[in-house]
């Protein structure tokens, strides 16, 4: 089936403002009469609830976690992009539009990024009036910064916890709304199905994960902003929480998958140091500013204390490669190119897996106390767990996953193939396309859940009776029986091993043969490997306690469960994708270590319909044109 | 009335009585110095004067004070059992880091402190622990009057070791007490930043310290026998 | 993969069923534990052993593991996240620990923080003071352009300084009294010093002291442990400026 995005057409400066005018609107009065269900409360999903709370809707919203000011959008640290052009550095929306799609290896679309970089500006107005403690120049203006190979200063940022300051901006927002009684805020609730009547997504169930009670609520839309997916990789700088459950059960029901196969593995992170780890932190890739990334030229040399390594010896691979660009080139290369020097024998530290970065050089031209003002509170972070001194010694770093580009299909309205359903921030795949650019992630987060979707539910909601289907309907009893028969089932197997070692072992699976490269043999392995695996899981796992209590076991074992069905649509989906993008690189399609894209076959957002498990899956094509940019070769060298 | 119903407000009202009575111990810590001479006619004189006072303005001052002590315990009463409710299961390992015994123990360096001020205006402003040495009967003659011999009441009042032991030790409890309570007073009143924050905690240390050191020297001057009748 | 000693360890762990449950001690032994565990993967070893050995696993929060969601919330040896500055639990590493140490694990223990299970605790009284008012009350849409309001440096940088509150709770599980008072203080701080916040001032900290006494939290008397346990170093001068705007308040 060839999919419609329902983009608006004309020109692309004025789709999004013709679109706002076609949308249908809800009478005020009629307005809370609707029910809307929030899932997720970060940057998207704590901006959906406040805005349309305030806009008189009655919102249900819903979090994992014991409060909605955790979600993991608090982790973001660099900053957020608009098009602001206060710098007079030559900015527009037109520019920021462009960097994103080209960023995005062309494989986004062009009116949803246009509408992204539009409302960019009223992004960075809201979150000031609310009170996020943005940077400031000594003249009381807001600062910018350059960010992610970008040419233009367009990044705002609030020292090294932007995320966290824009999420206590929408929390304040959601808060208010509480208060005032248009938001119920359900905590510690676990979405574990969405309730299809008649085709049309009308409510969810949810875990109550402190009483394991199962709940039931009934909606007139549901809105999923449940965040990303990269767990599946078992170790990313993702929170522990984070799955792909909800999506997932959503797929399940119906809701096309698109593009699962791209996801982004960020630079620089610390390396893992024992099998016991649970999560890899990030740090910013602002060090690559003043660090340089190099191995040892010898093999030999690995193990030797990095100050004792010769210069001669070095190889500053980075460098070497992209004379131009060196050390600043962007995420998806410099990972790349630091998993060949340590596939090639020269990685060091534990295991081999990790690069050098050092700051020697800088240290020596500009002087320790600059470095230290630049960077200091990273050198701080790297030294509390590696207890290594960056000054002294170089830093190890190694690429981990990041962020998921792909998610739950979407139209223009950012509403599912589900009537009812709409996805917001990261769990869609609308405007990354196949690589993500710096500071753009709580960009659209913000963008979907303050200036999109308040429009666009109403275009929705204007065209459905209010309240028709209740709680009690048998499909909500049926969903609730279902999701506990499952749980009851893991709770039952009583195996010998853990959820964390099947989890460990999936993710090893998945990191080793679809993470930054990967190949057709690689994804037959796994495609092989996976079901086999996932047999073993409901043989073998082990969850004690019991699903009527706070059960964190059987919490896990769920999302696990349902990773390992996600992981195989993940291979398939990169199987299927027979060229390198952005974020997606298949070792057969490149131009001397360079992605090679194939724009005649699959210029295309490939969205996987849900057969059955272990059944193949469905592929739905929408095609992408391209009328504002011309589809170029990415080259940084 | 946010101002003495919520917990800022009535620690406001405390942290207001308390430095009152701070400065009310400085201006009779003065006042008592006299004893060392630098008054003509000393600590009998400078008695005789306060008591010449206009008789409403002694008791003015006397009700004054009363009110303060009572406001300042009951609030304090009422504040420490809300805060014992506060955390009303203990940690297995105690631990602090920055709390201070003066700061722990508030409430009880207050209890002992009040119970030494109803031995105090017994001893010296009611004089009934030791009447035979009550200044109001001794009169000793001064500029031509005669007037009540504090100075020979104190004096053998000190030359008792237990009556001095009982200031000397009622006066650590009030320089505990103080070493929390001056600083406490500039953080609650919003009167301090992160820069002085640290420097007020020691000025009030310092403080506390001057006031012990200036009470206790009269009790032991007189007890080791250096000031005398 | 590590080459380093291992080290092994008497962990006593706060065990609780349920929130009626009376609760008591249990000893385990943490063994095969490295330099480079942090605190909460020794915790996920000892639990891998409890499940194998069919017992149920000590329950705990958390969840980012990189010092920043605010969720992990244990009392280690009487000190909140373990006491080490600026660190959070998920960041403090056992390297922090020797061979055969004792260490007490305990959840945040405060009237206002009922325990839900084992190390977790109810959080929520800290939503309820900022719903009470830790915002500013504008509306989606319609709001001045961003350098329409400007900011002092020095004001923006305070306000930061306030806004790093991850609202993990340790300033109350620090405090002998289980008061709120850093937190609620932050919140007030944020916005009393920049000019968005201002209009509100006044009504925003009567409203969050008032939230904060009907949540059950104790009162300040100063001893300063918050800042202490505080994982982000938030600063007491934070209290007494929400004191400072609370007597403003009382006469405006």
């Amino acid at each position: 089936m060839i999919l419609d995005g329902k983009c608006p057409t004309g020109p692309i400066q004025q789709t999004w403002d013709k679109h706002r005018f076609d949308l249908k609107l809800v009478n005020p009065a009629n307005k809370r009469k609707y029910n809307v269900i929030v899932v997720g409360t970060g940057l998207a999903g704590g901006a959906a609830a406040a805005s349309l709370g305030e806009l008189g809707y009655n919102v249900q919203a819903f979090c994992y976690q014991d409060s909605p000011r955790r979600a993991h959008s608090i982790a973001a640290q660099g900053g957020i992009n608009a098009a602001k052009n206060y710098p007079n550095d030559g900015d527009s929306i037109y520019r920021l539009f462009y960097d994103t799609i080209k960023g995005g290896d062309f494989r986004a679309r062009e009116a949803d990024v246009w509408r992204l970089a539009q409302v960019s500006n009223n992004i960075i107005d809201q979150c000031v009036a609310q009170g996020v403690p943005f940077a400031r120049d000594y003249a009381g203006y807001l600062d910018n910064r350059s960010f992610g190979g970008a040419q233009v200063s367009r990044t705002f940022y609030a020292r090294g916890q932007t995320g966290q300051q824009l999420l206590l901006g929408a929390y304040s927002a959601l808060s208010r709304q509480i208060k005032l009684g248009t938001v119920k805020m359900y905590n510690r609730r676990e979405m574990l199905d969405l309730v299809v009547v008649d085709g049309v997504a009308r409510g969810i169930t949810v875990r109550n994960l402190i009483t394991g009670e199962m709940e039931s609520y009934a909606a007139d839309a549901v809105c999923l902003a449940t965040g990303g997916y990269v767990n599946v990789f078992y170790l990313s700088t993702n929170a522990m929480g984070c799955s792909v459950t909800a999506a997932w059960k959503a797929h399940k029901k119906g809701a096309y998958f698109a593009n699962p196969c791209y996801t982004q593995i960020h630079p620089t992170c610390i390396p893992q140091a024992g099998d016991y780890q649970s999560k890899l932190t990030l740090m910013s890739e602002s060090l690559r500013n003043d660090g340089r990334c190099w191995v040892p030229k010898k093999k030999e040399d690995c193990g030797k204390h990095p100050n004792e390594v010769p210069e001669e010896d070095r190889d500053y691979y980075l460098e070497r490669k992209y004379p131009s660009f060196g050390n600043l080139a962007p995420r998806d290369i410099a990972s790349r190119a630091a998993k060949e020097q340590c596939d090639d024998g020269r990685g060091v530290g534990p295991g081999g897996r990790g690069v050098y970065l050092d700051f020697s050089t800088s240290i020596k031209r500009v002087g320790a106390d600059t470095i230290k003002e630049r960077y200091g509170n990273l050198f701080e972070m790297y030294e509390k767990i590696t207890d290594e001194d960056g000054y002294k010694r170089p830093m190890r770093m190694y690429p981990a996953p990041h962020y998921s580009m792909g998610g739950l299909w979407v139209d223009y309205n950012l509403m599912s193939n589900i009537p009812g359903l709409f996805v917001l921030g990261e769990a869609n795949f609308s405007v990354h396309g196949a690589n993500r650019l710096g500071a753009s992630a709580l960009m659209q987060g913000l963008a979907d859940g303050y200036f999109v979707i308040p429009y666009t539910i109403g275009g929705y909601l204007a065209t459905v009776k209010p309240g028709e289907v209740k709680a009690d309907h048998d499909e909500f009893k049926n969903s609730a029986a279902d999701v506990k028969a499952e749980q009851e089932k893991l709770l039952s197997i009583n195996g010998n091993k853990t959820v964390f070692e099947f989890m460990r072992e999936l993710g090893g699976l998945m990191w080793e043969n679809c993470g930054m490269a990967r190949t057709k043999q690689s994804l037959e392995i796994n495609l092989k490997k996976i079901p086999a695996l996932r047999e073993d899981f409901w043989k073998n796992v082990k969850v004690t306690g019991t699903g009527a209590e706070f059960n964190q076991q059987l919490e896990n074992a769920g999302r696990t469960a349902d990773f390992f069905e996600f992981a195989e649509l993940m291979c398939r989906d990169a199987y299927h994708r027979n060229e390198s993008c952005g974020g997606h690189f298949r070792e057969e399609y490149q131009d001397q270590g360079e992605a090679e894209r194939d724009d005649a076959n699959f210029c295309y957002v490939g969205a996987w319909e849900f057969k059955g498990v272990g059944k193949e899956p469905e592929l739905h094509k929408e095609p992408l044109k391209f009328d504002n940019v011309h589809l170029a070769v990415r080259s940084y060298k | 009335m946010q101002l003495l119903t919520s917990s800022i407000g009535r620690k406001i009202v405390m942290a207001i009585t308390g430095q009152a009575m701070v400065l009310f111990a400085v201006i009779h810590l003065l006042g008592n110095s006299s004893i060392f001479g630098w008054l003509n006619g000393g600590i009998n004189a400078y008695a005789e004067h306060l008591h010449s006072l206009p008789l409403p303005i002694i008791i003015g001052f006397r009700l004054a004070l009363l009110a303060m002590v009572c406001i300042h315990i009951w609030f304090g009463i009422q504040l420490t059992m809300e805060n014992r409710g506060g955390r009303p299961q203990q940690y297995a390992v105690k631990a602090a880091q920055k709390a201070t015994f003066a700061s722990e123990n508030m409430i009880w360096t207050g209890c002992l402190i009040g119970l030494f001020l109803v031995y105090h205006l017994l001893h010296f402003t009611f004089q009934v622990i030791s009447p035979e040495t009550a200044a109001l009967k001794n009169l000793v003659p001064l500029h031509d009057q005669m007037v009540p011999n504090v100075l020979g009441m104190v004096v053998a009042g000190f030359k008792n070791f237990f009556v001095s032991f009982i200031y000397a030790g009622g006066m650590v409890v009030l320089f505990l007490h103080l070493s929390h309570g001056i600083q406490s007073f500039f953080q609650t009143m919003g009167w301090s930043c992160d820069k002085s924050q640290p420097i007020i905690v020691k000025l009030g240390s310092l403080v506390a310290l001057v006031l012990f050191a200036g009470y206790v020297i009269i009790p032991l001057t007189v007890f080791f026998g250096i000031l005398k009748g | 993969m590590s080459d380093h000693k291992t080290m092994t360890l008497t962990l006593i762990v706060w065990r609780q069923k349920g929130p009626s449950d009376p609760g008591k001690f249990e000893t385990y032994t943490a063994k095969g534990i490295t330099e480079h565990h942090s605190f909460l993967e020794m915790l996920d070893c000892v639990n891998e052993d409890l499940i194998y050995s069919g017992k149920e696993p000590i329950v705990f929060d958390h969840d980012c593991r990189e010092g920043i969601c605010g969720m992990c919330s244990q009392v280690i040896n009487g000190l909140a996240h373990g006491g080490r500055d600026r660190t959070t639990v998920c960041q403090l590493h056992m390297r922090t620990f020797k061979d055969g140490d004792t260490i007490y694990i305990e959840p945040w223990r405060a009237r206002a923080f009922p325990i839900i299970k084992d190390l977790v605790c109810d959080r929520t009284a800290l939503d309820t003071i900022v719903q009470a008012g830790a915002y500013v009350s504008c509306h989606t849409g319609g709001v001045p352009d961003g350098n329409a309001i400007l900011i002092p440096k020095p004001a923006a940088d305070e306000a930061m300084d306030a806004a790093e509150c991850v609202g993990c709770g340790a300033c109350v599980a620090g405090c002998p009294n289980g008061a709120a008072m850093l937190f609620t203080g932050a919140k007030v701080s944020q916005f009393a010093v920049i000019p968005q916040g201002k209009a509100e001032a006044a009504e925003r900290v009567k409203a969050l002291t008032d939230a904060m006494t009907e949540c059950g939290f104790g009162n300040c008397t100063n001893h300063y442990e918050c800042q202490t346990a505080c994982p982000k170093g938030i600063n007491v001068k934070f209290i007494a400026r929400m004191n400072r705007e609370f007597l403003k308040a009382q006469f405006s």
